[in-house]
């Protein structure tokens, strides 16, 4: 057995070389990798200071895109600590990540309130609103899906289905990986960190 | 004359102490642990969750929940597909005997509207589990802050 520790060695080293380089030319994404799949990104909305921005207020950013609304005390929340602790995991680079949620309810979801919602979960989660039009275009060119329910009490109280994937897009826009409830927190961690490197 | 009066007190206390647990209902042979409340600014809904221990020998079934704090507790659970989430109403969960049910973010959870009171975290929101066969249990949830990942213990 002793004169087969050397060459399997250097077989090891071999593979880990060729693994290693192949990471280099083409990141190995932990996400789905949904580059070409769905178009650049492209909204006219209002963000949660009541100041209406475009796509380019983030261009050079890594976006995460999110739909959801305030009164989803549950899913929403639990979304929104995800990336919250992968952006505290980043540290500085976190500065490049802008996470922005877009409401699927903007009835209820008024700028203040939707300001409120986002800022108790981290800084750096950006809420958006506009008009019932601009929000059903951008879901619809992302293919995201959201209906709101029958009231489920007295109070008229309702709840929204709503698609739960993020949608990363890179510094220039494109969509690149797509995070599902499934997705862990590393694995959202690891493809993050490959974006933030990309220049 | 002192001993008589111990006596006296003592039989009152006693008295009072049957009369009190009379009062209230029955509690069933269950505990709960890591009771805590995700807290939501705007007097938003806010979920509560826990995990409920059964110790006895039968099936326990929690059949509704309230709170002095809030008009409306109800158990809801969240669907979270790959492609999209949703929440449906709850009629009743089955604790099986001997083993214990989490309430839990993407789970099952008690939906709390319309706030009595302003709710901050810190607080602690006392919230009446009722479960079918009469029997009740009044738990004390702790609110903690939206970004929380639940309680540490």
């Amino acid at each position: 057995m002793h004169h087969f520790r050397f060459p399997f060695r250097w077989l090891l080293l071999a593979v880990a070389t060729v693994l290693f380089s192949a990471c280099a030319v083409h990141p190995q994404w932990q996400l789905d990798n949904i580059q070409g799949h769905l178009p650049e990104l492209k909204f006219q909305l209002t963000n949660d200071l009541g100041q209406p921005v475009t796509a380019a207020n983030y261009h050079g950013k890594i976006v995460l895109l999110y739909f959801g609304y305030t009164h989803c005390p549950d899913v929403c929340p639990l979304t929104l600590v995800h990336l919250h602790t992968v952006l505290q995991k980043m540290g500085k680079a976190a500065a490049d990540v802008r996470v922005l949620f877009v409401t699927v309810d903007p009835v209820r979801d008024t700028v203040p309130v939707l300001h409120q919602y986002v800022t108790a979960f981290d800084p750096r989660i950006v809420g958006l609103t506009g008009t019932q039009d601009a929000i059903a275009q951008l879901a619809k060119r992302y293919r995201a899906f959201y209906k709101p329910e029958t009231p489920n009490d007295k109070a008229g109280d309702y709840d929204v289905t709503h698609s739960s994937a993020i949608y990363v897009f890179n510094r220039e826009g494109q969509a690149q990986v797509l995070a599902t409830p499934g997705s862990t927190n590393d694995e959202i961690f690891h493809d993050l960190e490959i974006l933030v490197k990309q220049s | 004359m002192t001993a008589l009066r111990q006596l006296a007190r003592t039989l009152a206390c006693t008295g009072l102490i049957a009369a009190s647990a009379a009062a209230t209902a029955a509690t069933p042979d269950a505990h709960v642990e890591h009771a805590w409340i995700r807290w939501l600014p705007a007097n938003l809904p806010v979920a509560g969750y826990a995990t409920i221990v059964n110790d006895g020998d039968g099936t326990l079934r929690l059949a509704s929940a309230s709170s002095p704090d809030y008009t409306s507790v109800m158990l809801h659970r969240s669907r979270l597909a790959q492609s999209d989430s949703t929440m449906v109403m709850v009629e009743h969960l089955d604790i099986p005997a001997h083993a214990s049910v989490k309430l839990a973010p993407g789970g099952y959870h008690l939906m709390l509207t319309h706030a009595q009171r302003p709710i901050r975290p810190g607080d602690k929101v006392p919230i009446t589990l009722s479960f079918a066969d009469g029997t009740t249990l009044q738990v004390d949830f702790s609110v903690l802050p939206a970004n929380s990942s639940g309680p540490a213990d």
